[in-house]
């Protein structure tokens, strides 16, 4: 029988619209995956479901009464809870103390320790978890036990639809395996859980039915013993318009060695060999927390390499890095990219007025419709600026250097299909000037497409590399097993 | 340009509201005196905005304040003599209290609200370890002149207000200004940018310290030697700042701002004179008045807001 | 197999090894409260002198006991992430409240109380309302009411005014055995605190809206309710402190709260007990240890007849110090 109905929910965003028409249902005791690529709409149904956002249209009944929520509260007490990949926790408090946060048990007026305590305790046994206790800080948690901590946080309320985002996200691999265990329970005491996901073995090994969604509209919902992975792939990548990319480097125009590691290693990295040249544009790939980021970072002197050897320098700082001719454009351009409330022209010239001398400027007008940022008003304060602009404010910032070498960390996450084209274009630019290029997408198809070959990492090392063109099946399978095809 | 617009204006109606009461006002003389009053205010206000606009706090400038005086007092103690070398000194102490509090600030990673207390207890402690509990000594005339006399019809006070607050905005126009701003906006993405982060933030320290040397040079004149020529001054600046609109917690509003904001604390201050109200209701009407500034300055913030939700979580369907 | 299965979460891994190296900064400030006690006493001692006496225990407590309270009321504000810089001038408001309405009465002690109650959790409540509702930073907040109630008591008094009876004298002064009255109320205050951190729902709420306002808020906590609410307590410790100078002075008097330096140096000996300065994190405790600290050192240095000027600057090394080591304790998880 149906837990949860959720009609037609449609929704904007300042005028663009990123839900249309979406329907979902899930039912008692059913783990139901929905799938779709960045910017499907998978986030923003869930906010909806949560409280988070409110729906231009549509309808949310549970047990097939209508409910409205304004507020996230709304919805908990309805009995819907969301667990975050961003969890939200307060590390300085004990377990106990975070689950019943809110809803303290009182007796007396005075909160009742002991039962706070026996009620996480509880759960906790029910949920199989032995290896911490209610009294113990969140901080000194891992990340699997504070995912254990909001799903308690969620059973204590009493929650019968718990939706998980990227569950999986920031676990390691014998770490997913108890999620399995503890989503399996949850299914057992009848809760229905959504569960989003990008990994399409765990939507087949938990999951019974999946929801696709495509560029804000559901494609399907089938069970998942009616689809295989092949039919499930083609039902979210396949489009009828596939993405333009800007023509490959030919040959001649791939030139010297900009940058060159061997042997390059940290905390997180080992024995890195990997040679970036001028014009190339090197994709690189791998799964969550397989070292790409921390490879870039690596690679600029954010977070450096403590060993190995590199050409022209191993830079030991942002400053040294930025000497050397690299730049890095950051995954988190909100929280590490852009000064927000500045202007254009001062986050454009950030890098330049920070490491260079004056001669570095240029016109920066011309800069800016140089990267095609539109309109190109200098003055205008970044926060006010799309997704797509912002990260055009980024790229300018980095090409007033004119580094040797361009670090891209998810370069067209958030940002829409006319930027996204823009700056595949500009990257194209970039290296046919010369521009060494390495470029993480979390979007194969952008990817394979942009990409003069392709890099795969796994565990902290460069598992292998692929030519241009490579399909998808191969890099995945480099990616999660270290097999080449 | 945009949000210094307000302060200005608040300014320019309570100088017109004063020269309504106070024709004098308005001659030449009339102003230039509010304004030599105004300059030791106005001097450390744009140091402490430095401070603030990168995200920090100097409590120690008051304190600072009256250490260069006593010093001063102390040392030169009536020889005419003694005035360039102590004037050097002087100023050398304020860029070295800056110094200190940048470097225990960012190096050691107290919050500056504790490392600038834990200044002002030590300064004021240690000046008066040193002189025995009581100003000591006198100025010279020559020290006296920079906060009391003239240079033709302008008080020194006045130019020197001028030079620091050319310098000030020269300063914030300069890559280093910008630098500063974008740290106390976004210390991380500045440091990725390859901004020297700390480096930036003592600096701010250091113009502070320095913006306090000169207004301890300024009022030991204008004011003279006493044990509580600074008192408080530290609370006057961030007033004022705050008024100017500048943000505390950093990356927002301009020196010019912040230098209006002190202007338009001494205009209140002379207008409550003239109106008859008592030195001392005048704390309650600041207290009022920067509580209802700040109060408005934040109120557009939640219909910002309302037209353009936060997102807090994950990623960004919105082009 | 599929693209998308490559997703990136936009979350750095929780440091979680951190946390182990840290340390509980009520421990340390305890250490060095023992550590200055035995130093002291060897200090005082070779200089021919007695520490441990009946006077110095009871003038550290008697010293301690003002201080204390109010830096009690300063722990709530500041641990739910905000901060109080009006309590020196509502000390001095409250003394010539309590001293004008008791007007040397012995009837009058009732009514001085509640009036003092009165007026600082109103104080406490104008507050709360203008930084949660008028969205103005706590510390220009409460800087604007010290200047607002700064004016009102100077234009009004010159110097001490009003009375105190003197049974209500008693609690400045009198003792039981070594205890001073004053360090009871000291102590009751502090334990009232600690009780209403640990044991109710509002101390709960407290850690939570200081840790981290967003999370508190998601999870149903009426934010604005508890900064209100904390602004309240804080302000009605300041004024409880009040009381307790006004009966030492015997009088009301209007510098009384700025003398004594009770805004800045509350701040302090929360921050030396422990609590971070940015909110959710510390107690009264370390509190209560921090204010311990402070006048110990004091009695150290007035036996050793010490320059009270030298007293300052060891105060305010002993501060920053003491934030730089629980700063470098944390250090593993700060951006």
């Amino acid at each position: 029988m149906t837990l949860l109905g959720m009609r037609g929910i449609g929704k904007r965003f300042l005028g663009v619209r990123v839900l249309s028409g979406v329907d979902l249902d899930t039912a008692a005791g059913e783990v139901h995956a929905v799938v779709g690529e960045n910017g499907a709409g998978k986030s923003t149904l869930m906010k909806i479901l949560a409280g988070v956002h409110v729906p231009d249209e549509g309808t949310i009944e549970i047990d097939g009464r209508p409910v409205a929520f304004g507020h996230p509260l709304e919805a908990q007490r309805a009995g819907v809870a969301i667990i975050y990949q961003e969890f939200n926790l307060l590390p300085d408090r004990s377990v106990a103390e975070n689950v019943f946060l809110g809803r303290e048990p009182a007796r007396r007026g005075l909160v009742d320790r002991a039962a706070m305590e026996a009620e996480t305790r509880r759960l906790l046994d029910e949920l199989g978890e032995t290896s911490f206790g209610p009294r113990d800080a969140v901080r000194r948690l891992s990340v699997a036990q504070q995912q254990v901590v909001e799903i308690v946080k969620a059973l204590s309320v009493d929650a019968r639809i718990i939706v998980m985002d990227e569950p999986t996200a920031s676990l390691a691999e014998h770490e997913v395996e108890l999620l399995y265990t503890l989503v399996r329970r949850l299914q057992r005491r009848g809760l229905a859980v959504l569960y989003i996901s990008h990994r399409l073995r765990e939507v087949f090994d938990l999951a019974q039915r999946v929801t696709v969604l495509k560029d804000g509209a559901r494609v399907t919902t089938v069970p998942t013993a009616e689809v295989g992975p092949d039919e499930l792939v083609r039902l979210m990548v396949g489009r009828e318009l596939r993405d333009y990319f800007p023509p490959r480097a030919a040959p001649g125009e791939i030139g010297e060695v900009r940058l060159s590691v061997r042997g390059g290693g940290n905390g997180r990295l080992r024995g890195i060999d990997l040679d970036l040249r001028a014009g190339e544009i090197t994709g690189l790939a791998g799964l969550q927390g397989s070292g790409r980021t921390e490879l870039v970072k690596a690679l600029f002197g954010a977070e450096p390499f403590a060993e190995g050897r590199m050409e022209p320098r191993r830079p030991r700082s942002v400053r040294d890095g930025v000497a050397a001719g690299i730049g890095l454009v950051t995954e988190d351009r909100k929280a590490e990219g852009l000064a927000l409330r500045q202007s254009v022209r001062d986050n454009a010239l950030l890098v330049a007025r920070a490491t260079a001398g004056r001669q570095a400027r240029g016109d920066v007008r011309a800069l800016l419709e140089r990267v095609r940022l539109s309109p190109p008003d200098p003055e205008q304060e970044v926060r006010y600026l799309s997704g797509g602009n912002q990260q055009k404010v980024v790229l300018a910032k980095w090409m007033t250097v004119g580094p040797a070498v361009l670090l891209l960390d998810e370069p067209t996450r958030g940002v829409d299909v006319g930027a996204k084209a823009a700056i595949h274009d500009l990257m194209r630019q970039l290296a046919r000037d010369g521009t060494a290029i390495l470029m993480i997408s979390s979007e194969l198809p952008e990817l394979i497409g942009m990409s003069d070959r392709v890099v795969v990492m796994r565990d902290g090392r460069i598992a292998g590399e692929l030519p241009a063109g490579s399909s998808e099946e191969a890099i995945m399978r480099l990616a999660a097993s270290g097999e080449a095809t | 340009m945009k949000r210094t617009l307000p302060i200005l204006v608040v300014l320019a109606v309570l100088l017109a509201a004063i020269a309504l009461v106070n024709p004098f006002f308005l001659e030449p003389a009339g102003f230039l005196a509010f304004v030599k009053r105004a300059a030791p205010l106005v001097i450390l206000a744009a140091g402490q905005y430095f401070v603030i606009v990168s995200g920090e706090f100097d409590l120690s400038v008051g304190s600072l304040v009256t250490v260069e005086v006593v010093v001063a007092a102390r040392l030169i103690d009536g020889q005419e003599s003694a005035t360039w070398w102590v004037l050097l000194l002087l100023i050398a102490v304020g860029l070295l209290v800056g110094l200190l509090n940048g470097v225990v600030t960012t190096a050691l990673r107290v919050p500056s609200f504790i490392t600038t207390l834990g200044m002002m207890l030590i300064l004021s402690g240690a000046v008066f370890l040193w002189t025995g509990g009581a100003p000591r000594g006198a100025l010279s005339e020559a020290f006296r002149t920079f906060g009391r006399g003239n240079l033709g019809p302008v008080p020194w006070s006045v130019l020197i207000l001028l030079a620091a607050g050319a310098a000030a905005i020269l300063l914030m126009r300069s890559d280093f200004g910008r630098r500063l701003v974008a740290t106390g906006d976004n210390e991380r993405a500045a440091a990725l940018s390859g901004v020297r982060v700390a480096r930036t933030r003592i600096l701010a320290f250091v113009l502070s310290g320095a913006a306090a040397a000169i207004t301890g040079i300024l009022l030991g004149g204008f004011a003279g030697v006493s044990a509580q020529v600074g008192q408080g001054l530290e609370f006057s600046a961030i007033t004022a700042v705050v008024l100017g609109g500048v943000a505390l917690g950093g990356g927002r509003g301009s020196v010019v701002a912040a230098m209006a904001g002190a202007l338009t604390l001494e205009a209140l201050f002379t207008l409550l004179n003239l109106y008859g109200i008592s030195g001392a209701l005048e704390f309650t009407v600041q207290g009022v008045i920067i509580i209802a500034a700040v109060a408005v300055g934040a109120l557009r913030l939640p219909a910002w807001l309302a037209k353009h939700p936060p997102r807090k979580q994950g990623d960004t369907h919105v082009a | 197999m599929n693209g998308q299965s490559l997703k990136q979460a936009g979350r750095p891994a929780r440091p979680a090894v951190a946390a182990l190296r840290e340390i509980d900064p009520t421990k340390v400030i305890y250490l060095a409260l023992a550590a200055t006690l035995v130093i002291g006493w060897v200090l005082v001692a070779v200089d021919g002198g007695d520490f441990l006496t009946v006077e110095t225990i009871v003038g550290i407590q008697q010293r301690s006991a003002a201080l204390g309270i109010v830096a009690v009321g300063q722990t709530l504000a500041i641990l739910a992430g905000s901060l109080d810089l009006s309590v020196a001038y509502l000390i001095s408001l409250c003394s010539l409240v309590a001293a004008e309405t008791m007007a040397g009465r012995d009837g009058g002690i009732a009514a001085g109380v509640a009036a003092v109650l009165a007026v600082s959790a109103l104080v406490g409540l104008v507050n709360g309302m203008v930084i949660t509702r008028l969205r103005v930073h706590a510390f220009i907040a409460t800087l604007g009411t010290a200047l607002i109630i700064k004016g009102v008591v100077d234009h009004l008094y010159d110097g001490p005014a009003g009375s105190v009876p003197d049974s209500f004298q008693r609690l400045g002064y009198d003792r039981i055995g070594p205890v001073p009255v004053s360090a009871l109320l000291w102590a009751a205050v502090a334990a009232a605190a600690w009780f209403l951190l640990r044991r109710t729902r509002l101390g709960h709420r407290i850690y939570a809206v200081g840790g981290d306002e967003e999370v508190a808020r998601l999870s149903g906590v009426r934010t604005d309710r508890v900064v209100v609410l904390t602004h309240v307590l804080c302000s009605v410790c300041a004024g409880v402190a009040g009381l307790l100078l006004a009966a030492r002075l015997g009088a009301g008097a209007p510098t009384v709260g700025t003398d004594g330096g009770y805004d800045l140096e509350s701040i302090a000996a929360v921050v030396l007990g422990g609590t971070a300065l940015a909110g959710g994190k510390g107690g009264v405790a370390g509190t209560v240890g921090g204010v311990l600290l402070l006048a110990v050192l004091d009695s150290v240095f007035n036996q050793l007849e010490v320059n009270s000027f030298f007293k300052d600057v060891v105060r305010g090394l002993v501060i920053v110090i003491a934030v730089a080591v629980y700063a470098r304790r944390r250090k593993g998880r700060q951006i």
